[in-house]
C-alpha cells in the first residue's frame, strides 16, 4: 500500500469500512462455530463425542440420538457419486482438451459449466419424477439381474428396487458435481506445457499415451484439487437429494436401500424437533458437517494452491 | 450506479414497511392431517373477513414445537399432548375436527375398498415380518383377490408426526409385540420402510411406488385416489372408512375440558366403528391473550360455518355439545 | 498383434471412452433441460402469475405471492450481500495487498463459497428467528446475503487486481487521495468484471432453498412484509413436488422452469459479458 505524504481522514473510513467487510467472513466462520458449538452442548453434553458419532440410534421417542447412520449415509452417498463422476468428468476433461476441433471447446467447456448453475431444486424434482421411475422400472432391476445374485459384490444389489434409494441420490449427486471436477481438469491439463508434451510426440508417443504419462501426471495436483472440492460440494448438496433418499435411519448395504444423509435429516427434521435434546442433536449434526465440509474444502484448497504454484513457474 | 443503488435502497425501505394490503396475518403451523380442511376454512375466512391465516403443514412435531417456542400464533397436532406437557410448556388444547387415519395401498388390480386387513396383518407388515403380498395372513382375508407374490414396498413417515402417533398407538392397543419393539409417538424408529414428509409425502410415495402400503388421512386417500383398505375393528367387523364409520367411532368419545380435552379415538369400541380416528387439536400459548382470542375467532367461525367443507373433505365436525364445552374452555381461560 | 497395434488400440479405446463422457454429460444437460422444458410449458398459464394459491382440491391456484416473495428476498439478500462483498474485495485488493491477511481471508472467503447452505439456514435459524419469536423474510434474505458474500467478494478481488498498477500511480500522481483513486478510477475499470461477479452471484441464490427452509419459512398468502414469513418460489416447489396432487406438481414445474430459465440467462449473460470484455 503506497505511503502517501498526508493522512486523508476520509482515506482512514474508507479503509477501516472495507477492512470491516472483508474481516466478515472471519466473523462468519467464527459466529457459525460459536453458535453451532452453544445449541448443541446439550446434545455433547448428554452423548458425548465419541458416542455420539458411532452411535446408531436415532430415537426421538427414547430421546437417544447417534450420528451414525446420518454420517454413513452422507459417507456413502458422496463417495458413490464420486466413484462415477470423477471418470466422466476426466473424459470430458480430455475430451475438451484434446480430442474436440478448436470451435467446440469453448461451447462444450459453457455447456458443461451451465450443469453446475441449475439449481440443486430443480435437480431433486427431476429426480423425483423422471429419473426415479427409470430407475425403478429399468435400470435397477436390470443391475439386480446381472449382480444380484454374484457373491461379494451382490450385497449391493439386494432389496426391492423402489428408485427411492440411495442409488438414485448418487446419480443425482454426480451429475451435478462432475462440472467441478471437469473445469478444473480442464484448466490445469491446458497448463501442462507444449514442450513436455511435444517432448513426448518426439519420441513417438501416441495421443493417448500423452495424456495418461504426461498431461495427467504433471497436473495431478489440480485435478486431485479438483476431486476434493467435488466432494466438499456433494457433502453439503441437500435439495437435489432430499426428494429421493427415502428418509431411513438406517445402516445398510444395499444400494436399492433408502438412508438418511446429515442435510436430508436437517431439511426434513430441522423445523419439527419438539425436545430441547433433539433440536440440540440437529445441530450437533449440523456441527459435525459443517467441521467435515470445512476441511475437506480446505484441502481442497490446499491442492488447488500448490498446482497454482507449480504452473505458474 | 450510485442513482441505481439509491433507488433500489429507497424501494427496499418502503416495501419493508409497506402494510399496503394492510390484511392481517396469522402465523399457525403443524399437523399435515388437517391441513386440507384448515386450508379450506382460511381460503373462506378470508374471502369474508380479509385476515390472511398462514397454515402451514410441516408436521405435528412442528406444530408442537413452533408453539412452545412462541415462533406461531397456533400450533396444530394431531397427537394429544397431556396436561402435564401442557402446564410445563403453557399451552392451551382443544380439539377442532376429527378424521380417520387409512391404510393405502398400490397393488395392481386393488381397486378402494377392494383388499381387507386385519391389525395382526398391518402390525407384522410394519414389523417387516410380512414381506410379500400372497402371504397367507393377507390371502386368508382375502381369498377372491389377486395377490402378486411381491415384496411389500413399506411407506412411513420421516417428520414428527400426529398421523404417525395416531397409527402407533392404535398399532400398540392392539399388537404386544409393537407395543413392546417400537412403541408409540410421533416419531418412532421405523423397523422397515421409506419415510415421505408430510401426509402429502406418504400419499405421494405410497402413489408412485408399486407394491406399497402407507398410511394417510382419508382426505389424502380420497383427494389423490388412493385405494384404501378395509379394516377388522376391535367389535370384529370389517368396515369402510367414511363419514359413517368416523362418526362411530367419536360417537362414544368422552372429551374432558378439565383434562384439556386429552383422548384417542383409536379401538372405538362402536360396532362399526372405524378403528384408527382421531380428533386433531389446537394448541395455543397461555399468555398471548391478544393473539389467542385472534385464533379462537377464526375457530368459532369455523364451528359456525365450516362443517358443510369439512364433511366435504370427509372429515367429522364436532357434536355440538363439544363445540359448547370448548366456547365455555375458552371462557374459563380468559380468551 | 504387434505392441504398436495395441498402443493403438488402447488409445483408440481411451479416446473414444472419453468422448462418449463428453457426450454424456451433455446428454444429462439436454436431458433435465430439456425435461424442464417440456414439463414446465405444458404447465405455464396466466393464471399462475396472477394468482395466489388455492386450497388442496379447488382448482385455479396460482404463484403470484411465490414469485414476488422470492423476488423480494432476492433483492433485498443482493443489497446486503453486495456492498458487503464489494467493500471487502476492494480491502484485499487495495489496502492489503500483498499482505498475508489478504491471502488468509482469501482463501477463507473460497472455503466459504462452498459451505453447506442448510449449515448457514440453521445459523440464522439461532440468530434471526429464535430471538425474534417468529420466521421472518429478513432471516432468508439475511441467510442467502451470507451465500452471496464470499462470491462477490472474491470475484471483486480478482477483477480488481486485474487492472494495471500503472492506472493507479497515475491518479497517485495528479495528487489523489486512495479512496477517489478507487472509487473513480479503479471501480470504472473493473465494473464490468463486478458487475458480472454480482449477477453470477444473483444466479446463484436465485436457486436456493435450503437456507429458506427455517427463515423465510413459506405463506400461502401475498405479503409484502419482510417482518413476517414470506414466500418462495424455490420452498413452494419443495412443498408442491413433495406433495401428492397433480396439479400442485404441475404448478411446481411451471415454476422450476420460470427460475431455470432466469438463472439460465443470468448465468449465461455473465459468461458473454466476460469473453467480450476480457478475451
Amino acid at each position: 500500500m503506497p505511503r502517501t505524504a498526508k493522512k486523508n481522514p476520509v482515506d482512514n473510513i474508507f479503509s477501516l469500512v472495507t477492512a470491516a467487510a472483508s474481516f466478515s467472513i472471519i466473523l462468519l466462520i467464527i459466529g457459525i462455530l460459536y453458535v453451532l458449538v452453544s445449541e448443541s452442548s446439550l446434545a455433547i453434553g448428554k452423548f458425548g463425542i465419541w458416542k455420539f458419532l458411532s452411535s446408531t440410534d436415532w430415537d426421538p421417542v427414547k430421546e437417544s440420538f447417534g450420528a451414525l447412520t446420518n454420517v454413513y449415509g452422507t459417507a456413502f452417498t458422496t463417495l458413490l457419486s464420486l466413484v462415477i463422476a470423477i471418470p466422466v468428468a476426466i473424459g470430458i476433461a480430455i475430451f475438451v482438451t484434446e480430442i474436440s476441433p478448436n470451435f467446440l471447446k469453448g461451447p462444450i467447456g459453457a455447456a458443461i459449466e451451465l450443469l453446475a448453475a441449475i439449481p440443486s431444486i430443480i435437480y431433486g424434482m427431476w429426480g423425483l419424477f423422471t429419473l426415479s421411475p427409470i430407475m425403478s422400472n429399468h435400470i435397477e432391476p436390470f443391475l439386480k439381474k446381472i449382480f444380484g445374485a454374484v457373491p461379494l459384490v451382490g450385497i449391493l444389489f439386494q432389496g426391492t428396487p423402489m428408485g427411492i434409494d440411495i442409488l438414485t441420490a448418487s446419480v443425482i449427486l454426480s451429475i451435478m458435481i462432475i462440472p467441478f471436477t471437469a473445469s478444473i481438469s480442464r484448466d490445469s491439463f491446458n497448463l501442462t506445457p507444449s514442450v513436455v508434451k511435444e517432448s513426448a510426440y518426439a519420441i513417438g508417443a501416441t495421443r493417448w499415451e500423452v495424456i495418461k504419462n504426461v498431461v495427467i501426471p504433471y497436473s495431478k495436483l489440480g485435478v486431485f484439487g479438483g476431486i476434493v472440492l467435488s466432494l466438499g460440494r456433494a457433502l453439503g448438496e441437500t435439495m437435489a437429494v432430499a426428494f429421493v433418499l427415502g428418509n431411513n435411519h438406517r445402516i445398510t448395504t444395499s444400494l436399492f436401500d433408502a438412508a438418511a444423509t446429515i442435510t436430508v435429516t436437517l431439511a426434513n427434521e430441522f423445523a419439527e424437533a419438539d425436545t430441547d435434546i433433539y433440536l440440540s442433536s440437529l445441530f450437533y449434526l449440523a456441527l459435525v458437517l459443517f467441521v467435515m465440509s470445512f476441511i475437506t474444502l480446505a484441502i481442497a484448497k490446499f491442492f488447488l494452491l500448490r498446482a497454482e504454484k507449480k504452473y505458474s513457474r | 450506479m450510485k442513482m441505481f443503488l439509491k433507488l433500489a435502497m429507497a424501494l427496499a425501505l418502503v416495501f419493508s414497511f409497506a402494510h399496503a394490503e394492510a390484511a392481517e396475518m396469522l402465523n399457525g403451523a403443524g399437523a399435515s392431517f388437517p391441513y386440507p380442511v384448515y386450508s379450506s376454512w382460511a381460503y373462506d375466512y378470508n374471502k369474508v373477513t380479509g385476515v390472511q391465516l398462514n397454515y402451514q403443514s410441516i408436521g405435528s412435531g412442528g406444530g408442537i414445537k413452533q408453539i412452545s417456542a412462541r415462533t406461531v400464533a397456533f400450533g396444530a397436532s394431531d397427537a394429544p399432548l397431556t396436561p402435564e406437557q401442557l402446564e410445563k410448556n403453557r399451552l392451551l388444547q382443544f380439539p377442532a375436527v376429527m378424521g380417520g387415519v387409512v391404510p393405502v395401498v398400490t397393488i395392481p388390480g386393488v381397486k378402494a375398498g377392494g383388499l381387507k386387513l386385519d391389525s395382526n396383518a398391518v402390525c407384522s407388515i410394519y414389523l417387516g415380518e410380512l414381506k410379500y403380498w400372497d402371504d397367507n395372513r393377507i390371502k386368508s382375508l382375502n381369498p377372491k383377490v389377486n395377490l402378486p407374490h411381491s415384496e411389500i414396498n413399506v411407506v412411513h413417515r420421516s417428520d414428527g408426526s400426529g398421523t404417525t402417533a395416531i397409527f402407533t398407538n392404535y398399532l400398540s392397543g392392539v399388537c404386544p409385540a409393537w407395543k413392546n419393539k417400537v412403541g408409540a409417538g410421533t416419531s418412532v424408529k421405523w423397523p422397515v420402510g421409506i419415510g415421505g414428509k408430510g401426509n402429502e409425502g406418504v400419499a405421494n410415495y405410497t402413489k408412485r411406488t408399486p407394491n406399497s402400503i402407507g398410511y394417510v388421512e382419508f382426505a389424502y386417500a380420497e383427494q389423490n385416489k388412493l385405494a384404501y383398505t378395509l379394516l377388522k375393528n376391535p367389535a370384529g367387523n370389517f368396515v369402510e372408512p367414511n363419514f359413517k364409520t368416523f362418526e362411530d367411532a367419536a360417537a362414544t368419545a368422552n372429551f374432558d375440558p378439565k383434562k384439556h380435552f386429552d383422548l384417542w379415538l383409536v379401538n372405538a369400541p362402536g360396532k362399526h366403528a372405524w378403528p384408527i380416528a382421531g380428533a386433531t387439536f389446537i394448541l395455543l400459548a397461555k399468555e398471548k391473550t391478544d393473539s389467542n382470542k385472534k385464533v379462537v375467532k377464526f375457530f368459532d367461525w369455523a364451528f359456525n360455518n365450516g362443517d358443510k367443507k369439512a364433511k366435504e373433505l370427509v372429515y367429522v365436525p364436532l357434536p355440538k355439545t363439544l363445540k359448547d364445552k370448548i366456547r365455555a374452555y375458552w371462557k374459563a381461560n380468559g380468551i | 498383434m504387434t505392441r504398436e497395434q495395441i498402443r493403438k488400440t488402447e488409445g483408440f479405446i481411451a479416446l473414444a471412452l472419453s468422448t462418449l463422457a463428453a457426450f454424456m454429460g451433455l446428454f444429462w444437460l439436454v436431458f433435465i433441460l430439456g425435461d424442464v422444458l417440456v414439463h414446465g410449458i405444458k404447465a405455464l398459464k396466466l393464471s399462475l402469475f396472477l394468482n395466489d394459491p388455492a386450497p388442496p382440491g379447488v382448482e385455479g391456484g396460482g404463484l403470484r405471492n411465490a414469485f414476488v416473495g422470492q423476488l423480494l428476498i432476492t433483492v433485498c439478500a443482493t443489497l446486503i450481500g453486495v456492498p458487503v462483498g464489494v467493500l471487502g474485495g476492494t480491502f484485499l485488493a487495495e489496502y492489503a495487498r500483498g499482505r498475508g491477511i489478504a491471502r488468509i481471508i482469501s482463501i477463507l472467503s473460497d472455503i466459504m463459497v462452498s459451505v453447506p447452505s442448510i449449515v448457514i439456514g440453521t445459523f440464522i435459524y439461532a440468530v434471526l428467528v429464535r430471538p425474534i419469536g417468529h420466521f421472518n423474510g429478513w432471516a432468508g434474505a439475511v441467510a442467502l446475503s451470507i451465500i452471496m458474500i464470499p462470491v462477490v467478494l472474491r470475484t471483486t478481488e480478482d477483477m480488481l487486481s486485474l487492472v494495471p498498477w500503472t492506472l493507479r500511480e497515475a491518479a497517485f500522481a495528479l495528487g489523489a487521495p486512495y479512496y477517489k483513486v478507487i472509487t473513480q478510477v479503479v471501480y470504472r475499470g473493473a465494473a464490468t468484471g463486478i458487475l458480472t461477479g454480482i449477477l453470477l452471484s444473483i444466479a446463484r441464490v436465485a436457486g436456493e432453498t435450503a437456507p429458506l427452509l427455517f427463515t423465510s419459512f413459506n405463506n400461502s398468502f401475498f405479503s409484502l412484509d419482510m417482518k413476517q414469513p414470506v414466500a418462495s418460489l424455490t420452498v413452494t416447489i419443495f412443498q408442491y413436488a413433495m406433495g401428492p396432487y397433480d396439479n400442485w406438481h404441475a404448478q411446481a414445474w411451471a415454476a422450476a422452469f420460470v427460475i431455470t430459465v432466469f438463472i439460465l440467462l443470468l448465468t449465461i449473460t455473465g459468461r458473454l459479458i466476460i469473453r467480450w470484455r476480457y478475451k
